[in-house]
């Protein structure tokens, strides 16, 4: 058995930090938001949906004008990411303008009902337009980058198998590491990353020192969405088909991946998500293997919230959060 | 410079400003004193804008600031130093200086204003790396004061600067807060220490649930019976 568990230790480990760099981009958009305004933002996932079918039309109108062929697929991808994050970073302001800020001051429950709200809106509303234009919510995209590409892993160590990769996985896990390195560089680094870590420690104070809290909100949802958004492009052509309940599942696993990191840290987030991206291919892989059968790979789910469970009980502030003293 | 008329303030339905009138001259140090819930640090939240007046006006040089929000009322040269110094306590020493310069784009500009705070406060020189959050309630205090220079005001509002410290911290934050008065920098000072305020305040007022009770120079009202009766037994 455990030469079984060895054997697929290449495959897991490369599946697993593919779909851990997207639970952890997604990770990031709950994080940020909840690190600035303590809000789980729950339509987040939805906006991940949103952009995955705003790329997924992109691609197939392009298609349809033949321009996917003309251009390197690459740059027609780079394009399309970089437009759908502009239209979901909008789109995340948006929803903050008119559906949070005037709950700003409203009890913590409220504007989280709220986000549950927009979660459907943005559901239905993208249902509705889906089968309006193909007449099926149920949405296929063009097949790009499906190159399998072998990594001879066995000739390492004779105990592991090779794995086997598609090209769409690099790119997944390329732009979503592009988009993470990024995104410290510009928290920790710049004026207008710290004056996102100063609001978020202390509202008032910022604004005394010449911050704009409002705009620095903004700018807090629309980086958090255009990452959710890109990462949704990035989904819809790795997986091929999407549809509108994508997000709810999703978005579920990331937020789980940014409890587990600590809520609220942004390092935090990326390692959480990762690890659970990590942990549940090793379930998928293995799960059947382990329990002789009795639960199959379909438990993966039920392995990533049993993760969350066990965090909120012993680690309730996360791996690399810290505990918040009370204020009495 | 700055003229407070007839303000009034709410938290919901709670009043705490009833009706307060005051002003401070180019290069004055005032005090406003007062026990606990007497509408001290309201006053300079009205000012600054983290709460807004519903009645009344705030002129500041000839400007009405009543309704400015924060952000902008920090651009228009007056520096809030926050009750309980309200540093950021996971940004490094530096980073909070930073913010304090935030509205300043110019990296020489910075670097000045960040060596003239080195002057008042060395300590802080050799704390730059260290979270704002490690250091004692002292340093706090100071850095609080050296992020407020950082904007290079012209009126420095100062909430309880000695509250919590030892009287030896105390004693020195007073004598620096006269030195940043001598440099040019008009101080608007709340205090509930009232004797060390008192003695190197200009003008001061005494303010006692939201309403302005005396107004004096600040050598008459060390003085005062009431005063002494009240704040400094």
């Amino acid at each position: 058995m455990l030469n079984n568990i060895l054997e697929s230790i290449p495959q897991v480990a490369i599946d697993g930090l593919t779909l851990g760099t997207v639970y952890a981009v997604i990770a990031l958009g709950y994080t940020m938001v909840y690190g600035i305004l303590e809000l789980i933002n729950f339509a987040h996932g939805e906006i991940f949906m949103t952009g995955a079918f705003i790329g997924t039309a992109m691609l197939l109108l392009l298609t349809g004008f033949g321009w996917v062929s003309a251009l390197p697929a690459i740059v027609l991808l780079i394009t399309v990411l970089l437009l759908t994050a502009l239209l979901t970073g909008l789109l995340g302001m948006g929803i903050e303008r008119v559906a949070y800020r005037p709950l700003r001051n409203a009890p913590k429950l409220i504007p989280l009902i709220t986000a549950i709200g927009i979660s459907f809106l943005l559901q239905d509303l993208v249902r509705f337009i889906a089968e309006l234009k193909k007449g099926n919510y149920i949405v296929t995209g063009p097949s790009l980058f499906t190159h399998q590409i072998k990594i001879h892993t066995s000739s390492i160590s004779s105990i592991f198998n090779d794995a086997s990769i598609k090209t769409s996985f690099i790119i997944v896990l390329v732009s979503a590491v592009i988009m993470m390195v990024v995104l410290d560089f510009f928290v920790n680094k710049t004026r207008w990353g710290m004056a996102m870590r100063a609001v978020a420690q202390d509202r008032d104070t910022a604004s005394l020192m010449s911050v704009n809290v409002n705009k620095v909100i903004s700018l807090t949802f629309f980086i958090g969405s255009a990452l959710g958004g890109a990462t949704g492009v990035l989904f819809a052509v790795q997986y091929g088909t999407i549809d509108p309940y994508i997000g709810f599942i999703l978005g579920l696993k990331a937020f789980t991946a940014a409890v587990l990191g600590g809520i609220g840290n942004i390092r935090g987030a990326m390692l959480g998500g990762l690890l659970l991206g990590v942990m549940e291919m090793f379930a998928s892989a293995n799960l059947s293997l382990l329990t002789g059968g009795v639960f199959g790979a379909e438990y993966k789910d039920v392995f990533a919230f049993i993760v969350l469970i066990a965090v909120l009980i012993f680690k309730p502030e996360g791996l690399l959060g810290k505990p918040v003293a009370e204020k009495v | 410079m700055l003229a407070l008329n007839n303000i009034e303030t709410f938290y919901g339905g709670i009043q705490a400003l009833k009706g307060i009138t005051l002003n401070v001259e180019k290069g004055e140090i005032v005090t406003l004193i007062g026990s606990n819930g007497a509408g001290k640090s309201t006053a300079l939240k009205s000012i600054s804008g983290l709460v807004k007046a519903a009645k009344g006006s705030i002129i500041y040089k000839n400007e009405d600031i009543t309704k400015k929000p924060p952000h902008d009322t920090a651009l228009s040269g007056i520096a809030h130093v926050p009750e309980g110094r309200r540093i950021f306590p996971k940004l490094s020493v530096k980073e909070n200086l930073l913010m304090g310069a935030f509205s300043v784009k110019d990296k020489r500009e910075i670097d000045e204003r960040m060596s003239k705070v080195f002057q008042y406060f060395p300590k802080i020189k050799e704390r730059l790396d260290q979270k704002g959050g490690t250091m004692s309630g002292g340093e706090q205090q100071m850095l609080a004061i050296g992020r407020a220079m950082m904007m290079k005001p012209e009126l420095l509002m100062l909430d309880e600067p000695s509250m919590g410290l030892a009287p030896i911290i105390v004693e020195q934050i007073f004598e620096i807060i006269k030195e940043l008065n001598q440099a040019g920098i008009t101080i608007l000072l709340v205090e509930q220490n009232a004797y060390q305020a008192l003695q190197i305040a200009d003008r001061g007022y005494v303010i006692q649930t939201g309403s302005i009770k005396l107004e004096g120079l600040g050598k008459d009202l060390i003085k005062n019976n009431e005063v002494r009766e009240a704040y400094l037994a």
